[in-house]
């Protein structure tokens, strides 16, 4: 018994392999620079790092004025949507070994979105748009004081939209949004399509009323863009044609 | 043994060393796929068939002015430069007729939706057929005298 413990020792003890790459940042420093600029990182990094890991190594190693949001690290607080190789992921879901790493690997901040900072953007006009949408529940008391009851079949009916975490990985994806800010971006219309299909809430009226609007569900324009960066699979396009039906329709 | 892979297994990999800094001030080119492209062909034929569409009602209204200016503009059209700007426009419009069914099926089926990407190539498969069609027989027409 003991052999064959021995036999099968562990893969666990081998060396994790290392490799070179190099990123290529977009930097802004609103202080010095009139201009983004681009700045390369040589680094050596593990097989298992993600692109968040090779941030972390650059702003504790060697440049601790690079700028940058992430909180868990995990992929489920929304902080670190970034452009990584011209498309919109997140940081912390980005295997870098995943990349092109014969390339030097680009790093830019969300497009559409006032710059900040490096990688930081001003994410309020993109959460005003969430807030019009009333991403809240809308019903009035239950009759007897019980629990509002829903089967599985109206559970399913939204199931898609109540797992965006608000990374705006869609909405900085979208060509419409990038030329016409005001457009109110497919992530409030996934917020809003979450409430409009809940058997349970009675303001699906209110919420197709507001995305009946030039601004609205009637600027997409279908680049399926959002649908392919969304970190969270929703199916984010369809979730729009479901919202422009339900108002040519005028009803959920 | 173990003990040594294990200590590699911590070993941090060597510091990052160089910065430099290349010229490229703009941001990169977002890289969208088969719907973000469907869309920009779609907007360009769109207005290219705007623009050509203005240019035949004018053209046409001319007869009405003059039918012998209007004679003469039929004219040019029959060099062998306009032969070959007529199958840019039937390329323009197919594309924009086909794409656009598959937009008009994306809104209103959510099978359409789902299989956009799947829709776009079977759009570029009609455009190639349809053009493989026209091409040859506007060729003959317009160099076979
Ligand atoms: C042949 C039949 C045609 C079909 C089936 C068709 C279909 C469509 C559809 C469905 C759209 C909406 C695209 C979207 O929602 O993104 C559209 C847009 C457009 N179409 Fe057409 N169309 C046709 C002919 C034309 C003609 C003759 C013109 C020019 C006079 C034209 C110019 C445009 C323009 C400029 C747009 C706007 C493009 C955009 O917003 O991106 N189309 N077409
Ligand atoms: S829909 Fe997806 S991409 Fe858009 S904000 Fe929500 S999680 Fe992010
Ligand atoms: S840091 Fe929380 S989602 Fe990436």
């Amino acid at each position: 018994m003991s052999t064959a413990v021995a036999d099968k020792k562990p893969a666990a003890a081998e060396v994790i392999p290392t490799f070179n790459v190099t990123l290529r940042i977009r930097r802004f420093d609103p202080e010095v620079d009139e201009e983004p600029r681009w700045e390369d990182f040589d680094l050596e990094v593990f097989a298992t790092d993600r692109v968040l890991d090779a941030l972390h190594k650059i702003k504790w190693e060697v440049d601790g004025s690079l700028t940058f949001r992430r909180s868990c690290a995990h992929g489920i607080c929304g902080s670190d949507a970034m452009r990584i190789n011209s498309r919109n992921r997140l940081a912390c879901k980005t295997l870098i070994k995943d990349l092109d790493i014969t390339k030097p690997i680009t790093v830019e901040a969300i497009k559409g979105l006032p710059l900040e900072k490096d990688l930081i953007v001003d994410m309020e006009p993109f959460f005003d748009s969430f807030k019009e949408v009333n991403p809240f529940l809308m019903a009035g008391p239950v009759k007897g004081g019980k629990e509002r009851k829903q089967s599985p079949v109206e559970r399913a009916r939204f199931d898609d939209t109540t797992k965006c975490i608000l990374c705006a990985a869609c909405t900085s994806s979208c060509p419409v949004f990038w030329t016409d800010g005001q457009y109110f971006g497919p992530a409030a219309i996934v917020n809003a399509h979450r409430f409009i299909f809940d058997s349970r809430d009675e303001g699906a009226g209110v919420r197709l009323d507001i995305l009946n609007d030039k601004e609205g569900v009637w600027r997409c324009r279908t680049t399926f863009n959002c649908t392919d960066a969304c970190p969270r699979g929703i199916q984010v396009t369809q979730a729009i044609a479901e919202v422009k039906q339900a108002i040519i329709k005028g009803h959920a | 043994m173990p003990e040594k892979s294990a200590s590699n297994l911590v070993a941090e990999p060597k510091s990052p060393s160089k910065i430099r800094s290349p010229k490229r001030p703009a941001g990169t080119l977002y890289r969208g796929n088969e719907g973000m492209w469907s869309w920009v062909l779609h907007r360009i034929t769109g207005v290219a068939i705007y623009f050509f569409l203005l240019v035949h009602i004018l053209d046409t209204a001319l007869v009405r002015v003059s039918p012998e200016a209007y004679n003469q503009v039929i004219e040019t059209y029959k060099t062998p430069v306009m032969g070959l700007g007529e199958i840019a426009l039937v390329a323009a419009i197919a594309f924009h007729a086909f794409n656009g069914l598959r937009i008009i099926l994306i809104d209103f089926w959510a099978f359409g939706a789902k299989h956009q990407r799947a829709m776009f190539w079977v759009v570029i498969g009609l455009w190639l057929i349809l053009l493989a069609g026209f091409i040859p027989r506007q060729l003959m027409h317009v160099f076979g005298g």
